[in-house]
């Protein structure tokens, strides 16, 4: 008989382990729930084959991209980045408190930090789960028309994003450092801006990065609902059939976004490689 | 007072220490029926006791899961102790209140085996916030916010450490024996009465661990400092400390002067 290198006694263990017959109808019923989403989707092959000539057809018309609004839409453009810059900003700013509040165990174990703790916690999902557009609504309603609307909406979708990233990242950071400096009689405010904040730095620059990516590319849509920005540019040229000038907003919107994640990028591997303080 | 020559080797050439105890009866440490588990049947401590004298170097010994560490953290209540009860200085710190037990903690300097810095900010900001018992907030946060006086007095705790040079190198950027000095630095920022390290040398090789353990003597030595420590290495159990403790299975099995103590009277508590 071969020798098969194993210790003598000991059953080769299975590539993966047989489910229970309760698992096993999970499986099948998610299974075929996602085939049954394809259907409620209206997925449809045909469609999208039927759809080619449309699609090229529209391009057709939108080429060559007009440039007679260019100065109009660039200050439009602008606009649309200013509401993502200082609704990102308010958003992070806002986030950090709240995300300390809502990490667990950064506060301490008493009734009242433990009320703090859920309602941060629930105000975050709220902010979260509530989508942008309907936010831009509310804020419409609320302020009026206009670019403000849309930093409103802004900054409180990016405390949805920013404040359940946050927290987790400082509930993963190493405790060592916290555990050093509550050893040497630190308070937990000191122990939270000297060892907590500093870990989890690099998780925070990256999140609002992403954040501002995620608004650059949120603050377009918004327009729509005449939050201001570009968005409202472009329904009115979809609506007026002018697809030269549409072609060139979503081109403008492409650098836009584009330059925002390449500049976010850079930004990012320099602040994470650099000097300490 | 007792003398002591123990020979050190484990390095490329042995060292002899010539060590003098200068303790004194004062009691900096009372630990008295200390227990802990965490969970059901998970006993750590069994009702521990012991004590450490001012100018006291001790060494706490015992196998891995023995309760050293855990002594260590319920000694200063970073681990709360399920009964028993511990005098730090001239205070019972068990039922103590926390903004009191905070005060009473700046004045015991405590180095990990992980040294436990913060990793992206400069060595000076990590010295300096050894100090954050005394002074909080803003200005004790950063090398940034800190006054000229403090931040003074921190590079002369890293320069005492030998690492002036590194003040404004990242922590995460310094070697093992360079990030636990710099952990001793902050201990020393506190200006503490006690020192209280846990397997300060385990995660360093030899040579560094040897640099960092001749350093605790030579502090103890020249500001007095009590010393409480715990390690796996017997050798240097004997040679930097006036007495040993050892623990097994969260029990004092041996507390003697360590000059009344051989190599293999050590080693028998192990395994």
């Amino acid at each position: 008989m071969a020798d098969t290198g194993r210790p003598r006694g000991e059953e080769l263990p299975g590539r993966f382990k047989r489910p229970g017959v309760f698992q096993f109808c999970a499986y099948v019923l998610l299974v075929g729930f996602v085939f049954l989403s394809f259907q409620g989707a209206g997925w449809s092959f045909s469609a999208i084959l039927s759809g080619g000539p449309a699609m090229a057809d529209f391009l057709s018309r939108a080429w060559p991209p007009s440039m007679e609004r260019l100065p109009q839409l660039s200050a439009a453009l602008l606009e649309t980045f200013q509401m993502a810059l200082a609704g990102t900003i308010i958003g992070v700013v806002v986030s950090l408190p709240l995300a300390v509040l809502a990490a667990k165990g950064l506060s301490r174990h008493t009734p009242i930090s433990r009320i703090f703790y859920s309602s941060s916690r629930l105000l975050i999902a709220f902010f979260r789960t509530v989508p942008d557009l309907v936010w831009a609504l509310v804020f419409v309603i609320t302020v009026g028309l206009g670019p403000f609307a849309g930093t409103l909406a802004i900054a409180v979708d990016t405390v949805g994003f920013c404040g359940r990233f946050f927290a987790e990242a400082m509930e993963d950071v190493e405790k060592g450092p916290s555990e050093a400096l509550t050893a040497a009689g630190a308070s937990k405010l000191d122990t939270i801006f000297c060892a907590v904040v500093p870990a989890a730095m690099p998780s925070f620059i990256t999140t609002s990065l992403f954040a501002l990516e995620k608004a650059t590319r949120s603050s377009v849509v918004l327009g729509l609902v005449g939050a201001g920005g570009i968005g409202i540019e472009l329904k009115v040229a979809m609506d007026f059939f002018d697809y030269q000038l549409a072609m060139t907003i979503i081109l403008m919107i492409f650098v836009l976004v584009l330059c925002v994640e390449r500049l976010g990028s850079i930004a990012r591997n320099r602040i994470l490689e650099g000097t300490p303080r | 007072m007792a003398q002591a020559q123990v020979q050190v080797s484990g390095v490329e050439a042995p060292v002899t220490i010539s060590r003098t105890s200068a303790a004194e009866s004062v009691r900096e440490l009372s630990v008295s029926g200390l227990v802990k588990s965490f969970g059901k049947d998970k006993g750590i401590l069994h009702g521990i006791s012991f004590s450490v004298h001012r100018r006291e170097s001790v060494a706490l010994i015992g196998s891995n899961g023995a309760g050293k560490s855990t002594a260590l953290r319920c000694a200063l209540r970073l681990i709360e102790p399920d009964d028993g009860s511990v005098h730090l200085f001239d205070d019972e710190i068990t039922s103590m209140q926390l903004s009191r037990l905070r005060k009473v903690r700046a004045d015991v300097g405590f180095v990990f085996q992980k040294h436990n810095l913060v990793p992206r900010i400069s060595a000076l900001s990590n010295v300096l916030h050894g100090n954050l018992g005394r002074v909080g907030g803003m200005r004790g946060w950063s090398q940034l916010f800190a006054s000229t006086a403090l931040r003074e007095r921190a590079m002369s705790c890293l320069d005492r450490v030998g690492l002036a040079d590194q003040a404004m190198k990242r922590a995460d950027q310094l070697s093992g024996g360079q990030s636990q000095r710099v952990a001793i630095a902050r201990a020393l920022m506190q200006e503490p009465r006690m020192i209280v390290a846990d397997e300060p040398v385990a995660s360093l090789d030899p040579i560094a661990g040897q640099e960092v353990m001749e350093l605790f003597h030579q502090l103890t030595q020249e500001k007095g400092i009590t010393l409480l420590f715990t390690s796996h290495n017997v050798e240097q159990a004997l040679a930097y400390s006036d007495r040993v403790i050892a623990i097994r299975r969260g029990t004092i099995v041996l507390d003697a002067a360590s000059n009344t103590l051989s190599l293999s009277d050590l080693s028998k508590h192990y395994g």
